[in-house]
C-alpha cells in the first residue's frame, strides 16, 4: 500500500501541475455571476436556482476530470514510456494501478471539496445565511464523488488496453447506458419479444447504476435523502469499483509494454 | 550466493502483428546464456536483433512465450527481485512536470529506504551524475544526455547488485559517453553485475569482460570482446615504405593502395611470408604487420548475410 500511496501523490502531483485544478478558476466564476444574476430574474427560487447550477456544475466538471484524465491514467504511461523505469522497480502492477486511481480520485475529491465550497458560499450570498436542509447539498455532493470514482474505475479499465480515444468512447458510453438501468430493467417490448427483454434486464444488473447516485433535484429543493440509500450507495460504488480495477489489474498484469 | 548473476534457459519471444494481431514474429529465438556475478556483460547487436526485448523481458516489461530466466536465483517473476536490480530504460522519458531531484526521491520511494536515507541518496546520485547544479529544474527542459543521466541516477540510486543498461551511451556526446563509461566502470570496482546492450564495438572494447551477439533473435556468440573480434579476421595488412619503385617491384605495388609516402597492402595469413620476401628483395621498409579485425558492422553484416543465405536456402529446399 505504501507503493501505491507514492503513485497516487504523484498522480495528484501531476494533475494540480497540469493546471487540472484551473477549473476551479471556471466554476468561481460561474457561480459569482450566478450568484449577481439570479436575484434580479428569480423571485422566491434564489437557493434553488443557485443549488440546482451548482451540483450540476460540480457533476458536469467532476465528469469531465474523471473521463478526460481517467483515459490517459495508463496510456499516457505506456505511450510516454514513463512506466519502464517504474514498473523495474519493486512496485507490482496492481500497485501501480490502484494508485493511478487512488491519485485522480484524491484530485477530484479535493477539486469537489473546493467546488461545495463555492457553492455554499454563493448561497450564503444570495440567502445571507444558510438552513439545516442545505446540509442535504452535501449528500448530493458526497454521491457526486462516489459516481465520479466509479466513472475514473472504467475509464482506468479502458486505459489499461485501449486508445484514449476510444476509452472515451467506451467510458461515456457506459456512462450514458448507466444513466437508463431501470428503464432497462422495467422495458417491456412492444413487439413482446421475451429475448430481447432479457437481454436487457440481464445487462441492467450488469452495467453499473448511475441513476442511483442522481439525488441533485431532491437536494435543490431540500428534501430528505433516506440513511439508507447513503449505505446502498457507498456499498455500491465500493463493490463496483473493487470488481473493475480487479478486471483491470487482470488485464494489465499480462500486458506487453512496447 | 549463485555463480551466476543471470541465467537466461531457451527464453523465446514473440511479437503479434498484422490488422488482427493474428501473426507473429519470432524476435527472440530460445536465448540461453549466462552473465557471471561482478563481470561486466555487453550485449551486441545490431538494432532489431533482440537486445532491448531480452532486457524487457529480464525486468519483467514484456512476457516469454517460453523459457524462464533467474536473477540472483530468483525468477524474474518474483517482485523481491526487482530490489536487487536497477534498470535503464533506452532513451529514458521520465515525468516532465517533475524535477531531477523529485523524480529520483519518487522512484526511491519504492525502496524500504527512510526519508533520510532518500535524501542523503538523491543528493548524492545527483553529484555522481553531474545534474546537481540542475537538480530544480523541471525535466521538460532537460536535454537527452541530461536526461540519460537522470535515468543512470535512478537505476542505481539503491545500491543494486545487477544493473541492467539499455543503450546508456545513446544519444551522448563524447563527453557523456565517457562520464557513462567511468560510471560503469566504478560500478564494477564495486563488485556489481552489468548488462549493457550496444550496437557500438568501441564500447564494449573497453568495458566488457564479455560480451554476447545476438542477431535475428539467436545468440551467435559469446566469449571475450578479443575473440568475438577475433573470429573473422580477415588478413594481414602490411604497412611499407618504398623510396624506387623498379620494374621488379610493380607486381607487388599493383595490389598495394598508396597513402602519401606510404603503402598499405592487404595479404591472406597463407601469402605473408611470401609478399615480405618480395618487399624485403625490392629494398621496400616494413612499418608494421597488423592482423585485419573485422569491424562490428562488418562482423553483423557477414553474419545477417549469412541468415539471408540461410532462409534462402529452407526457401528452394521446401520448394
Amino acid at each position: 500500500m505504501r507503493r501505491a500511496g507514492a503513485v497516487a501523490l504523484n498522480t495528484f502531483r501531476e494533475a494540480v501541475r497540469d493546471r487540472v485544478l484551473y477549473n476551479l478558476v471556471f466554476f468561481a466564476l460561474l457561480m459569482m455571476l450566478a450568484a449577481i444574476l439570479v436575484g434580479g430574474i428569480s423571485i422566491g427560487i434564489e437557493d434553488l436556482v443557485i443549488k440546482s447550477l451548482g451540483l450540476s456544475a460540480i457533476s458536469v466538471i467532476g465528469l469531465l476530470i474523471a473521463v478526460f484524465i481517467g483515459v490517459g491514467l495508463v496510456y499516457k504511461e505506456m505511450d510516454k514510456r514513463t512506466l519502464y523505469a517504474l514498473l523495474a522497480k519493486p512496485v507490482r502492477r496492481w500497485e501501480f494501478l490502484l494508485g493511478k486511481f487512488g491519485g485522480l480520485v484524491l484530485t477530484l475529491a479535493v477539486n469537489t471539496m473546493a467546488m461545495a465550497a463555492g457553492l455554499f458560499a454563493a448561497l450564503l450570498y444570495v440567502k445571507h445565511h444558510l438552513e439545516r436542509t442545505d446540509a442535504v447539498l452535501l449528500i448530493a455532493i458526497y454521491f457526486i464523488l462516489l459516481k465520479l470514482t466509479l466513472v475514473v474505475a472504467l475509464a482506468l479499465l479502458f486505459s489499461c488496453y485501449s486508445t484514449p480515444l476510444l476509452a472515451i468512447l467506451y467510458t461515456s458510453a457506459l456512462y450514458i447506458a448507466g444513466l437508463f438501468v431501470e428503464e432497462m430493467r422495467t422495458f417491456h417490448s412492444t413487439a413482446a419479444n421475451p429475448l430481447l427483454e432479457a437481454l436487457l434486464r440481464g445487462l441492467s444488473y450488469l452495467l453499473p447504476n448511475f441513476e442511483n447516485f442522481n439525488v441533485m433535484a431532491a437536494a435543490a429543493h431540500g428534501r430528505e435523502i433516506p440513511g439508507a440509500l447513503v449505505l446502498q450507495n457507498t456499498v455500491y460504488a465500493a463493490l463496483y469499483s473493487v470488481i473493475v480495477l480487479l478486471v483491470a489489474a487482470a488485464v494489465f498484469s499480462r500486458r506487453n509494454l512496447k | 550466493m549463485p555463480g551466476h548473476a543471470i541465467e537466461i534457459e531457451n527464453l523465446t519471444k514473440d511479437y503479434p502483428f498484422g490488422f488482427l494481431h493474428l501473426r507473429k514474429k519470432r524476435s527472440l529465438d530460445g536465448l540461453t546464456m549466462q552473465v557471471e556475478s561482478g563481470e561486466v556483460f555487453g550485449f551486441l547487436g545490431p538494432n532489431g536483433a533482440g537486445k532491448s526485448t531480452t532486457i524487457k523481458l529480464l525486468v519483467g516489461l514484456i512476457f516469454p512465450e517460453a523459457g524462464t530466466a533467474r536473477i540472483l536465483g530468483k525468477p524474474i517473476t518474483d517482485i523481491a527481485m526487482h530490489g536487487d536490480i536497477g534498470y535503464l530504460p533506452e532513451q529514458p522519458y521520465f515525468y516532465d512536470y517533475l524535477t531531477a531531484a523529485e523524480v529520483l526521491d519518487y522512484f526511491a520511494r519504492f525502496h524500504d529506504l527512510t526519508a533520510a536515507d532518500r535524501h542523503e541518496r538523491v543528493a548524492r546520485m545527483l553529484r555522481k551524475v553531474g545534474l546537481e547544479t540542475a537538480r530544480k529544474i523541471q525535466l521538460r527542459k532537460y536535454s537527452k544526455g541530461m536526461l540519460q543521466r537522470v535515468g543512470l541516477a535512478q537505476a542505481i540510486l539503491h545500491d543494486p547488485k545487477v544493473v541492467i543498461l539499455d543503450e546508456p551511451m545513446s544519444g551522448l556526446d563524447p563527453i557523456g559517453r565517457r562520464e557513462v563509461r567511468d560510471i560503469i566502470l566504478e560500478l564494477k570496482r564495486e563488485g556489481r553485475t552489468v548488462l549493457f546492450s550496444t550496437h557500438i564495438l568501441s564500447d564494449a572494447e573497453m568495458l566488457c569482460d564479455r560480451v554476447g551477439v545476438i542477431v535475428g533473435g539467436k545468440l551467435r556468440g559469446i566469449g571475450a570482446p578479443g575473440e568475438i573480434v577475433g573470429m573473422k579476421a580477415q588478413g594481414m595488412e602490411i604497412l611499407f615504405e618504398l623510396r624506387e619503385s623498379g620494374s621488379s617491384a610493380r607486381a607487388v605495388l599493383a595490389k598495394a593502395i598508396e597513402t602519401g609516402d606510404r603503402y598499405r597492402l592487404q595479404v591472406s595469413e597463407q601469402e605473408l611470408y611470401g609478399v615480405l620476401e618480395q618487399l624485403r628483395a625490392v629494398g621496400a621498409k616494413i612499418l608494421s604487420v597488423a592482423q585485419i579485425k573485422a569491424s562490428l558492422e562488418e562482423y553483423f553484416m557477414n553474419l545477417i548475410e549469412a541468415d539471408r543465405a540461410q532462409a534462402a536456402a529452407v526457401e528452394v529446399s521446401g520448394k
